[in-house]
């Protein structure tokens, strides 16, 4: 369950971007969560629900963009899209590829006021 | 709440102490993130969502953030790594499942490695200090962090246990994580290598089924392997798997137990350690050469 941890962070980010932006509420946030990164997104949204409980947080929208996972493959020499980090290269079989896209964890952006 | 790094929350605990007690920071902190974020002035538009009101009608505002979200621990982590190699220290995270042999195999490394070179111990469990006490037994200094409910060590808590360690230039410092194939994986300590331990009666496809730790892993030791008489395990069939998830993994096979593959683990830990002392050592020849100039 470290998506809980996730959530922590999250709100502590959140907390000292209101005080650095001036703003007290927020609506809703967007986080970039790669298809690739180790993330739940339900128990994401579950545990949001429970760190941002009478937070300034509390009652927002958690709005999830999903990032493809891509590696580059080194037999190919050009990028491929991959589901999981064990896939083999969809076009030459090889499992020598290195990750490119896909194992993001970032807060996108806010709805505040 | 800690007023110098703003930690505190949670109910992780370093052995000793009851509350968070801060008396002296010695590890530099990561820098507070007080500049002005390059986004604000193009992206900070008092509009609602779409521009579906009119402004001034509607006070919410978007907002970009654009951080990582595991950012702050990041932060710590590069405090540690940055802490370590100034000490000469190598730190290496130990990960794997509950029940792997973890613990002793570490006793078993220390037993046979203590007095070659300086050794120090940062234990994660959820609870009790029966795995600080089994280390500190070998004579090796060790200190325990409780995570509570947490599932992982944090590079924040192990910040805080180093300051209680004495980590002697050339120190292999073993960070033994939270028995957890899953979370660790994200959390970079600031250590230079993690270090997978797989027993060979966890099943072969434990790479694959937690491919984000098998990748994250320089290094993956196949423990328990004098037990390979009594199981159905396929070693080559394992290796392949792990390799799939990381092209570069190293992969020694041994056994706590009856010490067989044991001093492969060892050369391979003094290469690590001496490849951090040459950097030093080079680095303070450089600086006596400069000021005999």
């Amino acid at each position: 369950m470290h998506e809980m941890a996730l959530c922590e962070s999250v709100l502590q980010v959140l907390e000292s971007e209101a005080r650095k932006q001036g703003f007290e509420r927020i609506r809703t946030v967007w986080l970039e969560i790669g298809e690739l990164a180790n993330v739940e997104i339900s128990a994401m949204a579950f545990s949001f629900d429970v760190v941002s409980r009478n937070s300034l947080a509390d009652g927002s929208a958690l709005e999830i963009i999903r990032v493809p996972g891509t590696a580059w493959c080194m037999q190919c020499g050009k990028t491929v899209s991959i589901q999981q980090r064990f896939d083999a290269c969809p076009e030459c079989g090889s499992y020598q590829l290195q990750v490119t896209a896909g194992e993001e964890m970032r807060i996108k952006e806010l709805e505040v006021e | 709440m800690c007023t110098v790094c703003g930690c505190g929350e949670g109910e992780s605990r370093i052995e000793g102490q009851h509350e968070h007690a801060h008396h002296e920071h010695g590890h530099a902190h990561p820098p507070s993130h007080d500049h002005p974020h390059r986004h604000e002035q193009d992206l900070n538009y008092s509009k609602g969502p779409a521009r579906a009101h009119a402004p001034g009608m509607d006070p919410s505002r978007m907002v970009a953030i654009e951080q990582d979200i595991l950012g702050k621990n990041n932060q710590y982590a590069d405090a540690n790594r940055a802490r370590f190699a100034q000490l000469g220290v190598l730190a290496l995270n130990l990960v794997s499942s509950p029940g792997s042999g973890k613990t002793t195999l570490l006793t078993r490394t220390l037993t046979d490695l203590n007095g070659q070179f300086p050794l120090a111990v940062i234990e994660g469990d959820q609870e009790t200090t029966q795995d600080a006490e089994r280390i500190r037994a070998t004579g090796v200094e060790a200190i325990q962090i409780n995570t509570g409910k947490g599932c992982h060590l944090d590079a924040h808590q192990v910040g805080h246990a180093a300051q209680h360690l004495s980590l002697a230039e050339g120190c292999v410092l073993m960070i033994e994580n939270v028995g957890n194939l899953v979370c660790p994986a994200a959390f970079d300590l600031g250590e230079q290598h993690k270090v997978a331990i797989l027993s060979i009666t966890e099943g072969e496809d434990k790479p694959i089924k937690y491919p984000d730790m098998f990748q994250a892993a320089g290094l993956l030791l196949l423990n328990k392997i004098d037990l390979l008489p009594h199981l159905q395990f396929d070693i080559d069939r394992c290796t392949d798997y792990a390799r799939r998830v990381n092209p570069g993994i190293q992969i020694i096979q041994l056994s706590a137990t009856s010490g067989a593959g044991m001093e492969q683990w060892y050369q391979w830990l003094r290469l690590q350690r001496e490849s951090r002392l040459i950097g030093r050592q080079n680095t303070a020849e450089a600086s006596l050469q400069e000021a005999r100039r």
